[in-house]
């Protein structure tokens, strides 16, 4: 494009460019924000207004938090959640993906429709727990896992991704022998990588920050997973119990301690976060090209 | 009127025979194609498993709504009591509350949020530098993949009155402190914050992405005419993702009831339930707190219905507009 050398354009690239900066400083500023104030005594935080530079460093919130092995075990089931949701989501969302990827066979337009619809209508929050409770599900790290085994739209998109397949590939890879099992493994997994990476971060993100099913399916603390720590700590421990109060008997930490909480729970998002930013968004378009 | 006497003619016999035999080619190519991929099929054996037990069972759990559910009884044994729990809800003052709530938080997701990412895209799209553009984009992305757990969670550290960054700064600039926490007024401008510093960023993706596709050479020709950066954004680059920024807003209009649980539950406290509560928070409250499972049920029941409804009827509109909707 030609460049605009006039004054108003070029009054309105400064403006442009300087309200784009604000914008994106304002996006993470709260996040610097907390990172410093973890870093910092208790003390400091109360007496000095300070955004980002304290004057006084101090390691002790971090300290406290490892003192104990609540945060560990807690950053423990996140992870093993996230690993094995994701290997086992992976697992089932391409075996169906595959199947139906393949327009030549029957009645895949009548499954699809099945999948799809449990998109726009499902039953609800009662009936999905009585149905985890009955599947023996209750307090166990399967119940964060099984019941969202499938996410119906992941597994459109990488439907669509494998329909993309050449066939030709398909085929001679048939007249070589190789039964649809074979097919998928040697000819179409590898050849799908991207698309298995965008997918699996899909998952990923989800697994680690899953919240509401463990505060629905999950009652003993030593299986809950960081989110779930995290809100105990910094909101429930504030006296703003939603529920009424169970908690209150406990010495509400520290604000040091809740920033320090929330940069560990965060971390492991933000190590990703070069490869989420590749794949994610071109993952958020192909969820936008429907097939 | 020949019309008629065609699909007269057409009803007749044979056809109706050639229906038949029809039906019969179709059932014998289906056990063919399942003898010949029976691999394909076995690999659609366990997510068909997941889907039935985990979506579908529900769906047929549905059926408490009309029955006293007793844990002990068991679905299936406990007595019906038709809709009862539905008459309940709606003669109850809970509803109007609920309903006026979750009618709040969706206004302002659609007069508030929905314009900004367009803005947003607008804005990045005249950045000339890729890596300044690039910078941008980095950092709004970030706050999309926090789950709400840490964006509520930050919320709260800065603006407690313990010690939160905002009081402070408050407090030095000569105003009074603000428990925005705890505040049935600061709610809203909370609630909607944050959904715009979670998804804001995240939001311009589709629509630089339709931007991309707008002809250069429209902007070429406008600048001939002299037309200046503005006058370019309003002419040309909105009227041009004009069916994007419509198909999206007819999507989030289907999207009515679908608030987002967990952020709300995680705003929700005993000072702010009145202006905040709303359906999903009010089955959970309902349900699993208070364990009355057949009226929460009833209650999702009915959301789920309209939902279904904006939805269907969403995308019928997004049809019309030539666009080839979603579903």
């Amino acid at each position: 494009m030609l460049e605009d050398r006039s004054v108003s354009g070029r009054l309105f690239n400064v403006f442009n460019i300087t309200l784009l900066g604000i914008i994106a400083l304002l996006t993470i500023l709260p996040f610097l924000h907390v990172v410093a104030a973890s870093f910092t005594t208790s003390a400091e935080l109360a007496a000095r207004r300070f955004v980002l530079i304290p004057t006084v460093w101090s390691l002790d919130a971090y300290r406290y938090i490892f003192s104990t092995d609540t945060i560990m075990k807690a950053m423990g089931v996140s992870i093993f959640v996230t690993v094995a949701g994701t290997l086992w989501s992976m697992f089932m969302t391409t075996l169906m993906a595959y199947g139906l990827s393949r327009r030549d066979l029957l009645g895949r337009g009548k499954i699809q429709f099945l999948i799809i619809f449990t998109m726009l209508f499902n039953g609800g929050m009662i009936p999905t727990f009585l149905i985890v409770q009955q599947t023996g599900l209750m307090n166990s790290l399967a119940a964060l896992i099984i019941p969202v085994s499938i996410n119906a739209f992941n597994m459109i998109i990488l439907r669509s991704f494998f329909q993309n397949v050449p066939t030709s590939l398909e085929e001679s890879a048939k007249i070589d022998g190789c039964n649809d099992f074979g097919i998928l493994f040697r000819i179409v997994l590898p050849i799908s990588k991207p698309a298995l990476a965008t997918i699996s971060l899909f998952y990923a993100v989800t697994y680690w920050n899953t919240y509401m099913h463990a505060i629905l399916y999950i009652s003993d603390s030593a299986k809950w997973p960081v989110q779930v720590l995290l809100r105990q700590i910094v909101v429930l421990a504030s006296g703003l119990n939603y529920d009424g109060g169970e908690y209150t008997n406990i010495p509400p930490p520290e604000q040091t301690v809740k920033m320090a909480t929330i940069v560990v729970a965060t971390i492991p998002i933000l190590i990703v976060y070069p490869f989420l930013q590749k794949y994610f968004a071109k993952g958020a378009l192909l969820g936008s090209v429907k097939g | 009127m020949s019309g008629p006497n065609l699909n007269y003619n057409q009803n007749t016999e044979p056809v109706f025979l050639s229906k038949q035999e029809k039906r019969q080619v179709k059932k014998q190519e289906m056990i063919k194609s399942i003898k010949k991929n029976k691999l394909l099929y076995l690999m659609l054996v366990p997510g068909l498993i997941y889907f039935f037990i985990y979506k579908y069972i529900p769906m047929y759990g549905l059926i408490i709504a009309f029955k006293d559910y007793k844990p002990y009884l068991g679905i299936l044994a406990s007595d019906w009591v038709g809709l009862e729990h539905f008459i309940r809800l709606f003669q109850g003052t809970d509803f109007w509350i609920i309903f006026r709530n979750t009618l709040t938080l969706f206004g302002l997701q659609l007069v508030v949020f929905f314009p900004i990412p367009i803005i947003l895209s607008l804005m990045l799209n005249e950045i000339r530098s890729n890596w300044y553009k690039r910078s941008v984009q980095t950092l709004i992305y970030i706050p999309h993949f926090m789950s709400w757990v840490v964006i509520v969670s930050i919320s709260y550290v800065v603006l407690t009155l313990d010690g939160g960054i905002v009081n402070g700064l408050l407090e030095m600039m000569g105003f009074g402190p603000i428990n925005f926490l705890m505040s049935s007024e600061w709610f809203h401008p909370m609630y909607i914050i944050q959904v715009i510093w979670r998804e804001a960023g995240w939001g311009t993706i589709i629509f630089l992405a339709a931007i991309s596709a707008v002809n250069i050479e429209l902007y070429e020709a406008a600048r001939m005419d002299g037309a200046g950066r503005l006058r370019q954004m309003w002419h040309i680059t909105l009227p041009s993702i004009r069916s994007v920024i419509v198909v999206l807003l007819i999507l989030k209009i289907g999207d009515v009831l679908e608030l987002g649980f967990e952020h709300v539950y995680l705003l929700l406290n005993g000072s702010n339930r009145e202006v905040g509560e709303i359906f999903d928070t009010y089955v959970y409250t309902a349900g699993l707190k208070q364990g009355q499972f057949s009226y929460a049920t009833a209650v999702g029941f009915f959301k789920g219905i309209v939902g279904l409804i904006l939805v269907m009827l969403a995308n019928r509109l997004a049809k019309k507009f030539g666009e080839e909707g979603v579903y």
